[in-house]
């Protein structure tokens, strides 16, 4: 473990030519380093995570250029764009088609909560109803910067994910689900309307 | 031409709309139009056409070498709540030994309706719009209208729309499902007393009609806003 390392004697070695890691940092490093998206958009924020993409911001400093076609080959899924109701339970499917590990990220204030249709009845508010988000981005939509410093707070978390102890990373954990249940379409709304084992809505404090 | 060209050269019909009733009726026997007046900063007056003859009026429309409505531009669906309109009505009645002109108010009940209007153009002659509507019998089981789509193609998936979304069932459509919902649901989302799902748990900035459905997700606070304002089904989500 890298903490086993006093930091001193680290600087000092690799001062000599040794250098010293762990198994967890190496492995981290390498999976940071190689996200690899899936290539879908829903709405106008996939225009900016196509910008993103694109030589101007370019994601692939990052390591994030590859967007897979297949949910089978990538690691992260970028929703970005309004969730309708129609389309909430192909985007839960998807996510159970990922392979472990994998991370979302929640692009745009409509993914976050249905944004400005928020009262529409067929727009699902927000997508962690039903699947679990790692980061938000507000923003409608947010401008690639903002999607380039979710890649990069993503990155920090992979960094310091565990891969031994108590609190491992999830993926890791087999008591952890890996899939979640795909709402089915209901005569007046998605049935459930939210995962109850998911979503848990803040409490707001009234004045 | 160019498109701009095409654009600037759009024209408005050259007969009245009692013109083309005239004809329409001569044309299809037993056809009945009402010219709808519509005031009102637009003035789009349109003819409210007979279901029975729908069909046939359409086809006129479409085939007459003066008019050539060959284009269906757009077709949309409205729905009307039953309603009462009040007239002033100036009575002639006897007060007191002397006849006297008295206003009086009449009430009529008009029972609601739904309503498909068709935006009806020519590409031949790039005239138009003319705007064609037909009404249901009522909001329920008889919302039944006959289909435009053998007419004019354009219709199709606009019907489609329009049943998915208001409720009409178009006679004659080739294919008449749900466009937008999903085939299990079984409201029509833009009809006035559709109630939207209750999934108002999580309102950070409540106002107005959502603050008063979102309260219904509160715990209930009698000691500050007195006990009448407890709504039921409140506290459903565990606050």
């Amino acid at each position: 473990m890298t903490e086993a390392i006093d930091e001193g004697l680290r600087s000092e070695l690799q001062r000599q030519g040794v250098w010293v890691t762990s198994m967890q940092e190496l492995y981290n490093w390498g999976r940071r380093n190689s996200i690899w998206p899936l290539q879908f958009g829903l709405a106008c924020c996939a225009i900016e995570m196509i910008a993103t993409a694109a030589s101007r911001y370019d994601i692939a400093r990052f390591g994030g250029e590859i967007f897979r076609p297949s949910p089978r080959q990538a690691d992260l899924m970028i929703v970005a764009g309004t969730v309708t109701k129609k389309m909430a339970p192909q985007i839960v499917r998807l996510y159970n088609q990922m392979p472990d590990p994998k991370y979302v990220i929640s692009m745009g204030a409509c993914a976050i909560s249905g944004g400005p249709f928020k009262q529409g009845y067929n727009v699902l508010k927000g997508i962690d109803r039903y699947i679990p988000v790692d980061v938000y981005i507000p923003g409608c939509p947010p401008r690639p910067e903002a999607l380039l410093h979710a890649f990069m707070e993503l990155q920090r978390k992979i960094d310091s994910q565990k891969l031994t102890g108590d609190n491992k990373a999830e993926h890791l954990d087999p008591a952890q689900p890996s899939e979640f249940p795909v709402p089915a379409f209901g005569e007046h709304d998605l049935e459930p309307p939210a995962n109850p084992s998911l979503f848990h809505p803040p409490k707001i404090e009234r004045q | 031409m160019e498109i701009g060209q095409i654009l600037s050269s759009k024209k408005l019909i050259v007969e009245t709309l009692e013109q083309i009733k005239s004809r329409v009726e001569a044309a299809v026997s037993g056809a009945k139009i009402e010219i709808v007046q519509n005031p009102g900063p637009a003035n789009q007056p349109s003819l409210l056409i007979d279901n029975e003859h729908a069909v046939a009026v359409a086809s006129f429309l479409r085939d007459d070498p003066k008019l050539r409505l060959d284009f269906c531009s757009n077709a949309t669906g409205v729905d009307w709540l039953d309603r009462t309109v009040k007239k002033m009505v100036k009575v002639k009645t006897i007060v007191e030994g002397v006849e006297k002109e008295v206003d009086q108010t009449t009430e009529e009940k008009i029972p609601g309706y739904l309503e498909a209007v068709y935006h009806l153009y020519s590409i031949t002659h790039k005239h138009g719009p003319l705007i064609i509507r037909m009404r249901t019998a009522d909001r329920a089981d008889g919302a039944r209208l006959p289909s435009l789509t053998p007419v004019w193609r354009s219709a199709e998936f606009q019907e489609r729309e329009i049943f998915d979304l208001y409720g009409i069932r178009f006679d004659g459509h080739p294919d008449l499902r749900r466009i937008l919902m999903w085939d299990e649901f079984v409201d029509h989302p833009m009809r006035k007393d559709y109630r939207d799902p209750d999934d108002y748990e999580y309102e950070p900035t409540p106002h107005d009609e959502v603050l008063e459905r979102a309260k219904r997700h509160y715990a209930p606070r009698p000691q500050l806003d007195g006990a009448e304002n407890i709504v039921a089904g409140g506290d459903a989500l565990n606050r």
